[in-house]
């Protein structure tokens, strides 16, 4: 780990069995006040069978890496930049008609709020039916015993009788299944889960993250999942991904990085956690002011005018030079390693209890 | 759903009896006789006390209120005849029936109407909803910089224009008049294509601009990211999933727009000197004629109550939500 060097990431290793690849990933908005830096730079893999976590503040560019990654941004407001490689296809070279037949298919999407997410228009049935149709040429009839099967799957009781329902028909809880079954309908290899439990009460979350896991077991999809919760990302993924003003700050397995986690703001974002056990008179951390702006970042590491521990760092390295991130498990920070691992030891892991 | 629309109908009937009832009593707040409008100067007062009782002006008002409503419901007689259900009282200056003298009028408010309504919701929904797919283009900003020209025009402005170009100055066509449809249906297009055409101008304006900012609306909704997310075509999702959501606001206004239309347009009906039910309103104001006034009124109630009720059949159609609420 030294990476005091240069200001502009290094990929991330290639491994043969990464089945999406992100390389340097820009996602650009224009807007009346300027030019929105939503991605900047962003590398990361996700293997066949695994789960990517990916988790930070909002805005930090969680959802905007993901909608460019199924190329739902609108071309004419935005710019995406880099590669996204899936399975060997480079999906920013990828014609819109060509992503159609990706999108829903080969990689799916799970959006967050399944109220504004499923259209109030057309029964469950014909929503679940309408992707299957298309990508695989079925019958209304079989599209209709596959979604069905789907709605089964996702543990909707009498789905048989719910196919002709309308979304608002259905409780909260079960509008989210009907979304995943929706994902789900052309058994994808990759399954984008944009927030899928954040709107849910804990004991349907959980239920929801069974089945996700269940399903990948089944079907051996390529997960990544988004979300602000640690508690869910620690049971659902393998792989960790900590954005931050449109970059991964820190990268490594769930293990790594929230056991030993290396970079100033993934120790803010665990000290601002609750705690189960905690003293109910101990105050939570939050991290000090507000995300930065995109349209005017932060010289330097974006997150310095936040981070409490830019006084260990020799001169105006935080403010003036932006770190890198290295390849592997990895953390994009001026400190050196015995820093961050002293600092971690002596005053976050106390907190963490 | 079949309670929801009994429940409707009952609701209108009750309201028109209220506009009725309104109509008629502040009738009677005028402080006029009656039999001396109807009878005209050097009146003799035997002539009055005739007049007076074949109106019926001599009964007590509670009576004349009875039989007024009666007579809508069931006919009435009067002294040149019968004058049958629905019957809305004889006019003080021609003595015609008022129901008679609104279905003169009718064929021709309703053939403005219906002519135009075609033309603006064809036209106009239609270059809405290329400007909202080319949203940005030159396309869009030539379709809404024309349509925000047209909309600040008025009938009584561009009206006389096209009348002045193709009536006057060129003669390519005749007066607009009209000609009874089943008469000859070709006739009547050609007769009314000039106020069609100023009338659609303008509505068509007016349409564009919500059907474009409708569907530019419904395009941002999330669950047209999803349907895209699928993998439908974009033609699809701007068609089935965009367009359904833009249509409800769109239905509301034209429920109002079309009211008003039927119940008839005085201003397009002055500017090419078409008599319509909005002249009638006017000319029987003006003279006074009260019973005429009263009808032409009933007869706009009913149109606003009755598109009401098929407004909110066409928003339980297009939007499931509404189907059980």
């Amino acid at each position: 780990m030294t990476t005091l060097t240069k200001t502009e990431d290094t990929p991330a290793p290639t491994g043969p069995e990464a089945f999406l690849s992100v390389r340097d990933l820009r996602v650009r908005f224009s807007t009346e006040d300027g030019i929105v830096n939503a991605v900047d730079g962003l590398s990361f893999d996700v293997e066949r069978g695994k789960t990517l976590g990916i988790v930070g503040e909002s805005g930090s560019g969680k959802s905007v890496t993901n909608l460019a990654v199924l190329g739902l941004h609108n071309p004419q407001s935005s710019k995406v930049e880099g590669d996204i490689i899936l399975d060997g296809q480079n999906l920013t070279a990828t014609s819109e008609k060509q992503m159609e037949k990706i999108r829903g298919n080969k990689a799916a999407m799970i959006f967050q709020d399944a109220l504004t997410a499923l259209s109030p228009y057309y029964t469950v049935g014909r929503q679940l039916s309408e992707p299957f149709r298309k990508h695989t040429g079925a019958s209304r009839k079989e599209a209709k015993a596959r979604a069905v099967e789907m709605l089964t799957k996702v543990g909707i009781p009498q789905a048989n009788m719910r196919f002709d329902d309308y979304p608002h028909q259905f409780s909260g809880g079960m509008r989210q299944r009907v979304m995943i079954a929706m994902a789900l309908m052309c058994d994808p290899e990759l399954l984008i889960a944009d927030e899928p439990t954040t709107a849910l009460d804990v004991t349907v979350q959980a239920q929801i993250l069974d089945l996700l896991k269940d399903l990948q077991q089944e079907f051996g999809s390529a997960i990544i999942f988004i979300t602000h919760d640690l508690g869910v990302i620690a049971n659902m993924a393998d792989d960790l991904l900590v954005m931050y003003a449109g970059r991964a700050v820190e990268r490594g397995s769930v293990r790594e990085v929230l056991r030993a986690p290396e970079h100033p703001y993934t120790w803010g974002l665990l000290s601002s956690m609750p705690r189960l056990g905690g003293d109910i008179n101990e105050a939570l951390l939050p991290i000090p002011g507000s995300p930065p702006s995109l349209l005017n970042p932060p010289s330097g590491c974006a997150f310095h005018p936040r981070c409490a521990f830019t006084d260990k760092v020799s001169g105006s390295l935080c403010s003036g030079e932006r770190p890198s991130l290295g390849d592997g498990r990895a953390s994009a920070c001026h400190l050196t390693p015995e820093q961050k691992q002293t600092i971690f030891i002596d005053h976050i892991k106390p907190r963490l209890g | 759903m079949l309670q929801f629309l009994v429940r409707r109908l009952i609701g209108a009937v009750v309201i028109m009896f209220l506009i009725g009832a309104f109509t008629f009593f502040l009738f009677y707040t005028v402080p006029q006789d009656f039999a001396q409008l109807s009878c005209g100067k050097n009146c003799s007062p035997e002539n009055i006390a005739v007049i007076r009782e074949n109106l019926g002006l001599d009964k007590p008002i509670t009576t004349q209120f009875w039989e007024f409503m009666r007579g809508i419901v069931a006919g009435r007689d009067f002294a040149v005849g019968h004058c049958s259900a629905p019957c809305l009282g004889q006019s003080f200056d021609t003595g015609d029936f008022v129901w008679d003298s609104i279905m003169d009028r009718f064929p021709l408010t309703l053939s403005l109407t219906v002519g135009s309504l075609v033309i603006f919701l064809v036209i106009g929904l239609g270059s809405g909803m290329l400007a909202a797919w080319k949203r940005g283009t030159v396309v869009d900003k030539a379709v809404s910089g024309a349509s925000m020209v047209l909309s600040s025009f008025q009938i009584y402005f561009l009206g006389p224009i096209v009348l002045g170009i193709f009536v006057y100055s060129t003669g390519w066509m005749d007066n607009p008049k009209y000609v009874p449809f089943l008469e000859s249906p070709i006739d009547w297009a050609v007769a009314l294509l000039i106020p069609w055409a100023v009338m659609a101008t303008i509505f068509t304006a007016q349409y564009t601009r919500m059907s474009r900012s409708t569907m530019i609306e419904q395009l941002q909704e999330e669950h047209v990211r999803t349907a895209r997310a699928k993998g439908m075509p974009q033609r699809y999702v701007f068609f089935r999933y965009a367009w359904r959501g833009s249509l409800a606001p769109i239905v509301t206004i034209l429920g109002m727009d079309l009211s008003g239309l039927l119940a008839g347009g005085v201003v397009t009906e002055f500017t090419f000197d078409l008599a319509g039910i909005g002249r009638l309103a006017v000319d029987s104001s003006m003279s006074k004629d009260l019973p005429v006034t009263m009808g032409v009124m009933l007869f706009g109630a009913f149109f606003i109550l009755l598109l009401n009720i098929v407004v909110d059949l066409a928003y339980a159609y297009i939007d499931p939500r509404v189907r059980l609420a």
